[in-house]
């Protein structure tokens, strides 16, 4: 699967004003930033366009859904079909409008879960380039999973359990065509091993001290070669170092910070794909 | 070791038979029979032994030369004339005259009538090393084993005077038999010839083989009448149906009693397939299961009351097509794939059956021409199994962009793309888990995957896997202890019936061996009871297939792609001509490659005389119930095979090449070849046939006997010939993978032709005390496997078994000589001291000097050992996650566990608080019907002395129709015949009932 992370476009969601007041969040802790969820959401719009040169399809905000801008979770896109998925949560449920019709623009095979006792997040679906690995968590289910498995059906897909954090991808990612990162917590160690175990294929994996910075973006583009978005350092100093061993990467540090209150990761930003 | 005059008569105790010998000496005078006797020295009573060797000089003469000078001097006056007088080992022999004369007589009367008594065979299948006991036993049946010999001297007699035109009538029956023949003769050949050069020379296979040459001076004319009325009967042909890969049918004629090989061997050169490894046959049973043929038994009674219709298919997907060598295979393994893809069984997403669909069409059409092909000229195909109109459409587009490209291009693309397919190679099978689920087990080249509904989750990698086994409808996994876990855990499911389970296990055996083992395990030879499978696999294995790829040398194969021509191609077959050459080729190279590891000398190498005698030993040996199978056997000898050859050389152009393709498969893969590549000599099928013989099995059998000295060798070839086409119906669990950790370091031999030198190193050191041993430890030593780096450090680390090392505690105490068990062998003294240690035979590296102490802990259960009653279920991978192991009782089964402990009064403290040394420790495993033994045997040194320990657990499996205690009784025998000089230190009797039993 040399075609693994050779993006051509990405399919974003301009932020609503409401996502700082009434986006879902797992903790309460600390409030949003309206400005500095923009100025970070900016910053990685500028990336993917003007530094990586991705054709960045930007879908119009909607006060009413205040997540819309996670617009992973609504479309799982393989090769050239795509899975509009049935968000975990209701709310959202209706953020997948939007996105079927940007998808079906852009001429991709549309499979959609109409099942009723289906759910999925994207942020669930980890797709390796040679397999799929589907988080069971709160936000997705066994069915969800098998309608995956059967839109994607040249691939193994396994299930992962997920006992702690939102999604499957909250504590990993793919950051090489081979390499898996993952964060230290026992959740994200044990969810490794079934992840190793379930698969033919050997990955390596890239440990990371946090969890959240685990979720990084890995693209593969033409006269960039390997290409990383990961954190910061300044939010995640010793996972930054890990990253930065990377040598033969493309490392470009992307700020998450506000967003990471609202469980928003880097990979949820954007759906990456080529046509 | 006195024989008594009643020789005859007396029963196990009596090595030798000295009343044969001595006939044969009085007939023949044959001056080497003194040079057999010296064979077998100290051991074995010099006066019988003698007598025996006797005979021997006449087939045998370069045996007898051998041995006879160390002894010559004792030898030479008994050998000539039956008087007395000239004998020095007179004493027994002058006794014996009576009885001898006697014997002859009857003998000669009685043959006829006697011709098919199966009591030899007994002595053969079980395979018992020991000299001792093979000995006894041959005195035990005295007349039957002559009897049978007899009519096997016939039939060679017969085959060596017939002219090939008489042969020929006989045909399809003769063909198996020589099949089967030649394969025994190979494989007795090797172990013969390093009999010769060994001192010790087994007696017992002297005399057999002298008896046989008795029987035939004096009874020539018996054995000529006796043939033809076996020919008859053998002559049942039956027509079976063969579907290809293509569609098309082919059929073909086999003997009735016929063995899968021969039909698949018949459809590969129909095919000119040179790489079948990959193939095989199957066929639906009566539920419409499909089966696998097993090569190595009697097609009818596998396929019992179904048709004799079959289809040809693939059953080991290579993971990796482009390292296949011919293009010819790769173009059958698109077939394969095509079937499986419009029927469903390999799912593929729409890109992907266009894409494949299109390859597909390239190969078979050639260039898209706009002009030829209308839009509906791809309608034909079936891509998909539900296929739309669009995907036509996407696949004529895609079709177009092969412009150019080759047939064998298009296959290799086809292929390159199918092999990423998740499900490609897996072999899907219902089931339930522990919890009543449905899931689907997939076997495949890397282990087990489960499935629930499309979902994978879990998997089991072959490494992670220690034990497969299957009860009742239920199949049960063992897995290894993950980093964290101490424990082995127990995975259950449950199959719709028995015959699923079994099947399912079948397959993961197959599987196992195929992908992951370097060579083939070695079937267990059962010594007593029977029950539970004996499966193996004994083809080649992926290792050993692709050594042999590598190595094949014939020009490319020629052969039609087109799926519209099917019927044409199915009537003209592969080329004749090709055939034949390629037949011959092989047989040319079968004389040359004599690899050491492999042994195939049957052909030309041998002198004539050896040729014979090899068949007629194996067929002496091995005593088959079926009297007239055997006779046509011996008729149908290596010998006849021969001049067919010599007549076909001519005709033969590519002989070099195909010779050196032909050696390569030997030397790469021990197993059926042989046998196959000797049908081939024949070349034309009309003379070939004939050779075949069902008996095939019984050689077998015989094989073990031969080989005790060279354990190697003999080992090696046994696997295919080891029909054990009688065992066949298992009942209840057995025990397949032990990927335990085996102390051998030689073991991961990456050459398959190396590991077969390695196996023979070792079994000779360890050789001759029990057959199931040495068929054994070669096999787990090579069963190390080098793919997969993590478990790599734990397979190689010698003792690194756990248990073993555990339980070795080294006794300081003298043994006790006494053995609280009734059986307690008094002949055999424990005592520690006697200076060299017994175990030695089983037991590559021995301490000498150091004083052996053995403890034999004998295990009856109807359980596997290392009983948990309860066994943990991990049937997916929440259960894994949530509760680290969450303990569950097992499916179903209700057991009642009883242990018991019977230990000798001295050893019980063994304990002397001094650990010794460990200085070795091993673990074999060997199977039989409803017995599973594994024997650890550890070395220990201290102060000075070495002790050894062997512990032998044995698991007695079966339902209430086994007698339990006489299987307990009849192991504990079996342990103390193994090691005489040891002691019976403990035994300890689990004993394990299932209370509440399912159906299947």
């Amino acid at each position: 699967m040399s075609d693994f992370g050779k993006y051509t476009h990405a399919i974003m969601r301009a932020m609503p004003a409401s996502l700082s007041t009434a986006a879902l969040r797992s903790d309460n802790v600390s409030p949003v930033d309206p400005l500095g969820v923009q100025r970070e959401f900016d910053h990685y719009v500028s990336v993917l366009r003007d530094r990586l040169g991705l054709q960045v399809v930007m879908l119009p905000a909607d006060e009413e859904l205040p997540d819309c801008v996670f617009v992973e979770d609504t479309a799982v896109v393989c090769g050239s079909t795509a899975l509009i998925t049935r968000p975990g949560a209701p709310s959202r449920r209706s953020e997948t409008v939007a996105m079927k019709g940007a998808l079906t623009e852009l001429g991709l095979n549309i499979v959609e879960m109409n099942d009723e006792l289906a759910t999925m997040d994207g942020g669930d679906v980890l797709f390796t380039g040679k397999e799929f690995f589907v988080g069971l968590s709160k936000r997705t289910n066994q069915r969800g999973a098998e309608i995956l498995a059967n839109t994607f059906k040249d691939y193994a897909v396994s299930t992962i359990p997920v006992e702690e954090g939102l999604h499957l991808k909250s504590f990993c990612s793919m950051a090489g065509p081979n390499l898996i990162a993952i964060g230290s917590s026992d959740a994200a160690q044990k969810a490794l091993k079934v992840i190793q175990q379930m698969s033919d294929c050997k990955y390596e994996k890239l440990t990371v001290p946090d969890d959240r910075a685990a979720n990084c973006v890995y693209m593969n583009l033409p006269g960039k070669g390997d290409v990383l978005l990961h954190c910061t350092p300044e939010v995640f100093p010793e996972s930054t170092k890990v990253f930065e061993r990377l040598k033969s990467h493309m490392l470009i540090p992307v700020s998450n910070q506000e967003k990471m209150k609202v469980d928003g990761a880097l990979t949820c930003l954007s759906v990456l794909l080529r046509i | 070791m006195t024989t008594e005059a009643g020789s005859e008569t007396d029963v196990k105790k009596e090595p030798e038979k000295v009343p044969e010998v001595e006939q044969q000496q009085e007939q023949e005078t044959v001056p080497p029979q003194t040079e057999e006797q010296s064979s077998k020295p100290a051991e074995s009573e010099a006066p019988p032994t003698a007598a025996a060797a006797a005979d021997q000089p006449q087939e045998e003469n370069q045996i007898a030369e051998p041995q006879s000078e160390p002894e010559a001097s004792a030898s030479p006056d008994p050998s000539s004339p039956p008087a007395a007088s000239a004998q020095k080992k007179e004493k027994g022999i002058s006794r014996f005259l009576p009885p001898w004369l006697k014997r002859q007589k009857s003998q000669s009367q009685e043959k006829p009538a006697e011709s098919p008594t199966p009591h030899t065979e007994p002595i053969e299948e079980k395979s018992v090393k020991e000299e001792d006991e093979e000995e006894k036993k041959s005195g035990d049946q005295p007349d039957g084993g002559a009897a049978e010999r007899t009519e096997e001297v016939e039939v060679k007699e017969e085959a060596q005077s017939r002219p090939q035109e008489e042969e020929q009538e006989k045909e399809e029956e003769e063909k198996e038999k020589e099949e089967e023949k030649s394969v025994g003769s190979a494989d007795t050949q090797p172990a013969r010839e390093e009999r010769e050069g060994e001192p010790e020379v087994k007696e017992s296979e002297e005399k057999k083989e002298e008896k046989k040459e008795q029987e035939q001076v004096i009874q020539p004319e018996e054995s000529a009448a006796l043939l033809p009325h076996k020919l008859s009967k053998k002559m049942k042909m039956v027509v079976c149906h063969v579907t290809l890969l293509d569609g098309s049918q082919f059929s073909c004629e086999v003997e009735k009693r016929a063995k899968g090989q021969y039909l698949f061997f018949e459809v590969c050169e129909h095919l000119n397939l040179v790489e079948k490894d990959y193939f095989a046959l199957s066929f639906k049973d009566n539920a419409e299961q499909r089966c696998w043929l097993d090569p190595t038994k009697e097609i009818k009674r596998q396929i019992r009351n179904s048709q004799w219709q079959f289809a040809f298919s693939v059953k080991f997907y290579p993971p990796d097509p482009s390292q296949l060598t011919e293009d010819l295979t790769r173009y059958l393994l698109c077939l394969q794939l095509r079937q499986d893809i419009a029927s469903g069984r390999l799912p593929c997403s729409f890109v992907t059956h266009a894409l494949l669909g299109s390859y597909a069409l390239q190969a078979e059409l050639g260039d898209q021409d706009p002009d030829e092909h209308r839009l509906d000229y791809i309608s034909d195909f079936q891509f998909a199994p539900n296929q739309t109109k669009e995907l036509e459409e996407k696949v004529m587009e895609l079709h177009k962009s092969h412009r150019g490209m080759t047939p064998a291009q298009a296959d290799a693309q086809f292929l390159e793309n199918a092999k990423k397919l998740s499900m490609y190679g897996v072999d899907l099978h219902h089931a339930k888990d522990s919890e009543g689920v449905d899931i689907m087990l997939g076997v495949c080249a890397n282990g087990l995957l489960i499935y629930k509904d499309r979902l994978r989750i879990n998997r089991f990698a072959w490494p992670k896997i220690l034990k497969i086994s299957y009860k009742r409808s239920n199949f049960y996994i063992k897995i290894r202890p993950g980093e964290a876990e101490q424990f082995e855990s127990t995975v259950g499911f449950k199959l719709p019936n028995h015959r699923a389970a079994k099947r399912v296990w079948k397959v993961c055996v197959e599987h196992h061996t195929f992908f992951r083992l370097t060579s083939p395990e070695q079937p267990t030879k059962s010594k007593f009871l029977t029950l539970g499978s004996k499966f193996r696999y004994s083809g080649r294995t992926q290792a050993q297939a692709r050594q042999a790829s590598t190595l094949i040398d014939r020009p490319t194969p020629y052969f039609q792609r087109t799926s519209s021509k099917r019927i044409s191609r199915s009537l003209d077959g592969a080329p004749m001509v090709n055939i034949s050459d390629y037949s011959r080729a092989v047989d040319s190279a079968a004389g040359g490659d004599n690899g050491p590891a492999l042994e195939l000398n049957s052909d030309s190498k041998a002198p004539q005389v050896e040729l014979e005698e090899k068949p007629s030993v194996d067929v002496a040996t091995s005593v088959t119930s079926e009297s007239a199978s055997k006779t046509d056997k011996g008729g149908a000898g290596a010998p006849q095979t021969k001049d067919l050859d010599k007549t076909q050389e001519d005709v033969l152009k590519h002989q070099a090449s195909i010779s050196e393709l032909k050696r390569s498969f030997m030397e790469a893969a021990p197993e059926p070849r042989p046998s196959q590549w000797d049908k081939r000599l024949t070349g034309s099928p009309a003379t070939t046939l004939r050779l075949q013989a069902p008996g095939a099995p019984q050689i077998s059998s015989s094989l073990p006997e031969a080989d005790r000295r060279d354990a190697s060798k003999s080992t090696e070839v046994k696997p295919e010939v080891n029909g054990q086409p009688e065992v066949v119906e298992v009942v209840e669990e057995t025990v397949v993978i032990e990927e335990v950790v085996k102390a051998k370091p030689k073991s991961p031999t990456p050459e398959p032709e190396s590991a077969a030198q390695d196996r023979s190193l070792s079994s000779d050191s360890e050789s001759e005390d029990e057959a199931e041993y040495h068929a054994h430890t070669p096999s787990i030593s090579v069963q190390l496997i080098k793919e997969e780096p993590e478990e790599e450090l734990n397979q190689q680390a010698p003792p690194s078994e756990p248990e073993p090392i555990t339980e070795t505690e080294p006794a300081v105490p003298a043994p006790s000589a006494q053995t609280e068990e009734d059986e307690a062998p008094n002949g055999h003294s424990p005592i520690p001291e006697a200076p060299p240690t017994e175990t030695e035979e089983e037991e590559p590296h021995i301490v000498n000097g150091g004083v052996s102490r053995v403890e034999t802990e004998v295990i009856c259960c109807s359980e596997p050992p290392v009983v948990k009653t309860e066994m943990v279920t991990i049937s997916d991978t929440f259960a894994a996650q949530k509760t680290e192991i969450s303990t569950k009782e097992v499916p179903i089964v209700h057991t009642e566990t009883k242990t018991i402990t019977y230990e000798a009064a001295q050893l019980d403290g063994n304990g002397d608080g001094e650990p010794g040394v460990l200085m070795t420790a091993q673990t074999i495993t060997s199977e039989s019907l409803c017995t599973t033994t594994t024997t650890h045997i550890t070395k220990t040194l201290k102060g000075g002395l070495s002790e050894t320990r062997i512990e032998k657990r044995i698991v007695i499996t079966g339902d209430s129709d086994i007698d339990h205690d006489q299987a307990l009784a009849q192991a504990i025998k079996e342990a103390k015949e193994q090691h005489p000089d040891m002691s019976v230190t403990r035994v300890v009797v689990h004993k394990e009932t299932e209370l509440a039993e399912e159906d299947d």
